[in-house]
């Protein structure tokens, strides 16, 4: 995925890594390791935290949970590159364009998720792919990292459980 | 319509530790929103906020209103002057006319105590306290609490010092039960004619000299020394309250560790504080203010809950 990253905005200069809320910041750090490492040069990074751009805030209520969002770069005319773990909806990636738009105007934003399970209720679609699995609505996707779960897999919960990667 | 808080926020007293946390915690994110080129989110997008002010307010008022703004939600000023109170209308009858043309909260400013909880247990829409008579005032209680926890760390077993006119002051009672509550040590130091009766069932410590605080505490807060006291007889004259009670560099000098100054405002210089004190280094007046809006933010946020059973099913499909 790293390397796809640097082959889709041709290098990495003017490239800025932005993970989504929990485990996409997780994920794009470790993809932004893995780029430093394999072309020598600074990647920026940031963090998005979607809670305060939802859609269902009124219907749901307030999510008690609101983490950090850290974008210390000027992304306009940058190359953006969101990252999230798992794209199920589009509804997280709907909110997260509208948090971008709020600190500046990219030339481009393109997204990277690990998996991608199907099931989108708006039109948005990932231009870098871990992995596609096809599971029912009702199924979970939880991938574990590291720093936050102590192991690095993907799991799903409770049905037959598959390791990807 | 209930969320983490319950419906409204009208006291401090009788929310707990662990909510009090949760206010302190949702208003840490909120702090970046005010840093940001396009302070706004859109989180309270659609929402209608009355700010209803009965009593004179400046900061209050503007940091709601920043708050309520920065949020998306749209939102009208009442003052008591100039509107249908001046004609004899009622609080209620005022509330629910408000009501009827369709709004989600208020936040209300009242000189009688009891005022935010008599319109609360009256009318749908989610009240929040702005400061009642000598009751209380949470928000300000919150945000000294935040402007502490980003000073001293976890607050539990941190002491402060409530300096001044505590009998009429409800920031006081505010910052006694939110301290208590998250397990500081609370002390009050003033002239007795200025302390309430039994003040030590509130289980504080009195300190009647100024001199024994500063030994003492990790933080003061200075309370305003009201000007009207005087003629009411409670001190003699305010030059002898600043050289018995007023927060001066002399008196910081002597203290044992460096000691936090909170002031809720409007200050009176020289009286219960003295401006190189106000200006100094230990003075973090100016961030409790910038804290107020992020405060105001992180309550408004979380009274704005929708149903729990949808959030409980919300989680399930989160993606």
């Amino acid at each position: 995925m790293a390397d796809e990253i640097v082959e889709l905005n041709d290098g990495t200069e003017n490239l800025v890594i932005v993970g989504i809320q929990r485990r996409g910041v997780q994920l794009a750090r470790r993809i932004s390791s893995l780029i430093e490492e394999s072309e020598n040069a600074t990647v920026f990074q940031g963090s998005l935290d979607i809670t305060l751009y939802r859609d269902d805030l009124q219907t749901v209520g307030p999510r008690p949970v609101v983490g950090p969002t850290d974008i210390p770069w000027d992304i306009d005319g940058r190359n953006v590159v969101i990252v999230d773990d798992v794209l199920y909806t589009g509804r997280t990636v709907r909110a997260a364009l509208d948090e971008l738009a709020d600190f500046g105007r990219p030339a481009h934003i393109v997204l990277a998720v690990l998996i991608d399970r199907g099931g989108r209720e708006l039109p948005i679609q990932p231009d870098i792919v871990g992995k596609t699995i096809s599971i029912a609505p009702g199924e979970r996707v939880d991938v574990l990292v590291e720093d936050l779960d102590g192991r690095t897999e993907v799991i799903i919960p409770a049905t037959a459980e598959e390791t990807a990667r | 319509m209930t969320s983490a808080l319950g419906k409204d926020l009208l006291a401090l007293e009788s929310l707990t530790g662990e909510q009090i946390r949760l206010i302190l915690d949702t208003a840490e994110p909120f702090k970046e929103i005010s840093e940001r080129s396009i302070k706004k989110v859109p989180a309270l997008r659609g929402s209608t906020i009355v700010n209803l002010f009965f009593e004179n307010s400046t900061r209050t008022r503007i940091s709601f209103e920043f708050a309520e703004k920065r949020l998306s939600a749209d939102t009208v000023n009442v003052s008591a002057s100039g509107s249908s109170v001046q004609k004899g209308e009622t609080l209620v009858d005022t509330a629910r006319n408000l009501e009827a043309m369709r709004i989600d909260m208020v936040v209300i400013r009242h000189s009688a105590s009891g005022a935010a909880q008599f319109l609360a247990e009256r009318i749908e829409s989610n009240v929040i306290n702005a400061g009642d008579g000598t009751h209380e005032h949470p928000t300000q209680g919150l945000l000294d609490l935040l402007t502490l926890r980003d000073r001293l760390g976890d607050l539990t077993g941190k002491r402060i010092c409530i300096c001044g006119d505590v009998l009429h002051s409800r920031v006081a009672r505010s910052n006694i039960w939110g301290l208590k509550h998250v397990g500081a040590e609370v002390a009050v130091c003033g002239p007795r004619s200025l302390l309430p009766n039994a003040i030590e069932e509130f289980g504080v410590i009195v300190f009647d000299r100024i001199e024994e605080a500063i030994e003492w505490a990790d933080a003061l807060n200075v309370l305003r020394l009201q000007l009207e006291r005087m003629t009411a007889g409670y001190i003699p004259s305010s030059r002898e309250y600043n050289r018995v009670f007023g927060v001066s560099r002399e008196r910081l000098e002597r203290a044992p560790r460096d000691i936090l100054i909170l002031h809720p405002g409007p200050m009176n210089r020289g009286v219960e504080i003295d401006s190189d004190v106000a200006d100094g280094p230990h003075s973090v007046i100016l961030h409790q203010v910038t804290n107020g809006v992020a405060i105001r933010m992180a309550v408004l946020y979380l009274l704005a809950g929708g149903k729990p059973e949808l959030a409980e099913a919300a989680k399930g499909g989160r993606a």
